[in-house]
C-alpha cells in the first residue's frame, strides 16, 4: 500500500496502524503530532488508527526555533 | 547573582516562571551549544519551531532529548506561517504534539522585515482563544493592537523591540513604554535586541521579560552571552523596581558642602 509520508511517497504492508508506522520509521510516539489527510490525529488514536492506500501523511516534531526566521 | 534577587516571579495565566529572561532555541552550532547556552541564560521558558521530522536520516537527533520538558517550559511558536490558516494549523499541531496550550503565535506579514501582521494576529488569536490555547502574540510596537490583543484574551502581549535578527536594539521606546503603561498583562519584548544594555533597557522601561534568539546565538561566545544576558535582565529589572533618579540638567553636589574650609 502506498503512503504519501512528510510528501515522500513510499510502500508499507498494510494493515498499517499510526502506532506501527512510527515504529518503522524508527521515530518515537511521543512529542511527534501526526495529521492525516489534514486532519489531526490525537495521539490516543495511534495504535488503532488503520492507515488506508494513499492517505498524506504528516509527521511534525519540535525543532530550534525562537524569534521567526524566514521562510525555508 | 541569582541568588540574591528578591522572589519576584513573572506570572502568566496563572503560572509562575522564575526568569524573565525567555530565549529561542535556533540558529545554534548544534544541540550541545543549545543545551549549554540555554543553562547559562537561567531561562524557564524556550522556545521551539514545528517542523516536519526527519524521516530519512533515522539517527537525527531531537531537540527535546537536550531541552528536557520537565525542567523548562517549551513554547511552540508558529514562525514561518504567513496566513492565519498556516498559523492555526502549526498551533493545533504544536498542541497535538507537546504537552500544553501555549502557543506564541506569530503572523508574519513580509519576508524582508519579517513584520507581524496585525490584523491576521488578531483574528488568528480569536481563532486560538476559542479552542482554549494560551496565546501569547508576536505583535508591532503598537500601542492600539497590543491593547486589542489583551482585550480579545491574550494573557501577555509580546512586542518587537526591532526586526527580528537585526540587533538594532529599541527603536521606538515611547511606543513600548506607552504599551508598559496602557496594557495591563505582561508585556514581553520580543526580538531585535543586540547586546545586553538592549535587553537591560527593555527591563528598565518595565518590560515583564525580555524574549530572544539570535543576540545570544549568533554571538561569537553564545554561552557567555547568555551568560550576560542573564545579568542584563536581572539589572535591568532591579533598576527599574528601584526606581531611577529623574534626569536633571545641572549637577547636585553628593559630598556636603559643611565642614569644609
Amino acid at each position: 500500500m502506498k503512503i504519501i509520508v512528510n510528501g515522500v511517497e513510499q510502500e508499507f504492508n498494510s494493515p498499517l496502524t499510526v502506532t506501527s508506522l512510527l515504529h518503522e520509521l524508527n521515530l518515537r510516539t511521543e512529542q511527534v503530532a501526526v495529521e492525516i489527510n489534514l486532519n489531526i490525529l490525537d495521539r490516543s488514536h495511534f495504535p488503532n488508527w488503520n492507515l488506508q492506500e494513499g492517505d498524506k501523511v504528516e509527521i511534525l516534531s519540535f525543532i530550534g526555533g525562537g524569534s521567526p526566521q524566514p521562510k525555508d | 547573582m541569582s541568588h540574591n534577587l528578591p522572589h519576584d516571579p513573572l506570572i502568566i495565566a496563572g503560572r509562575e516562571f522564575r526568569s524573565r529572561l525567555w530565549v529561542g532555541t535556533g540558529k545554534y552550532k548544534d544541540f550541545e551549544e543549545t543545551r549549554l547556552a540555554i543553562e547559562a541564560s537561567g531561562a524557564d521558558i524556550v522556545t521551539v519551531a514545528v517542523r516536519r521530522v526527519n524521516i530519512t536520516d533515522k539517527n537525527s537527533e531531537n531537540l527535546l532529548d537536550y531541552i528536557d520538558p520537565k525542567k523548562y517550559t517549551i513554547l511552540p511558536n508558529t514562525a514561518g506561517c504567513y496566513t492565519v490558516e498556516d498559523a492555526v494549523r502549526y498551533s493545533r499541531l504544536a498542541r497535538a504534539a507537546g504537552v500544553s496550550d501555549l502557543v506564541k503565535l506569530e503572523v508574519i506579514g513580509d519576508e524582508r522585515t519579517l513584520f507581524p501582521d496585525t490584523a491576521g494576529l488578531i483574528e488568528a488569536a480569536k481563532i486560538l482563544i476559542a479552542e482554549g490555547f494560551i496565546v501569547l502574540p508576536y505583535t508591532n510596537d503598537d500601542p492600539i493592537v497590543a491593547q486589542k490583543l489583551m482585550d480579545i484574551g491574550c494573557p501577555a502581549v509580546m512586542p518587537l523591540a526591532a526586526p527580528i535578527g537585526s540587533g538594532l536594539g529599541i527603536r521606538n521606546p515611547y511606543n513600548l513604554k506607552i504599551i508598559m503603561e496602557t496594557v495591563k498583562v505582561p508585556i514581553i519584548v520580543d526580538a531585535g535586541v543586540g547586546t545586553a544594555s538592549d535587553a537591560a533597557l527593555a527591563m528598565e522601561y518595565g518590560a515583564d521579560a525580555v524574549l530572544m534568539n539570535t543576540a545570544i546565538a549568533g554571538a561569537k561566545d553564545p554561552i557567555m552571552m547568555a551568560t550576560a544576558m542573564r545579568y542584563a535582565v536581572d539589572a535591568g529589572r532591579l533598576a527599574f523596581k528601584a526606581g531611577r533618579i529623574p534626569r536633571k540638567l545641572y549637577a547636585t553636589a553628593s559630598s556636603p558642602i559643611e565642614g569644609m574650609l
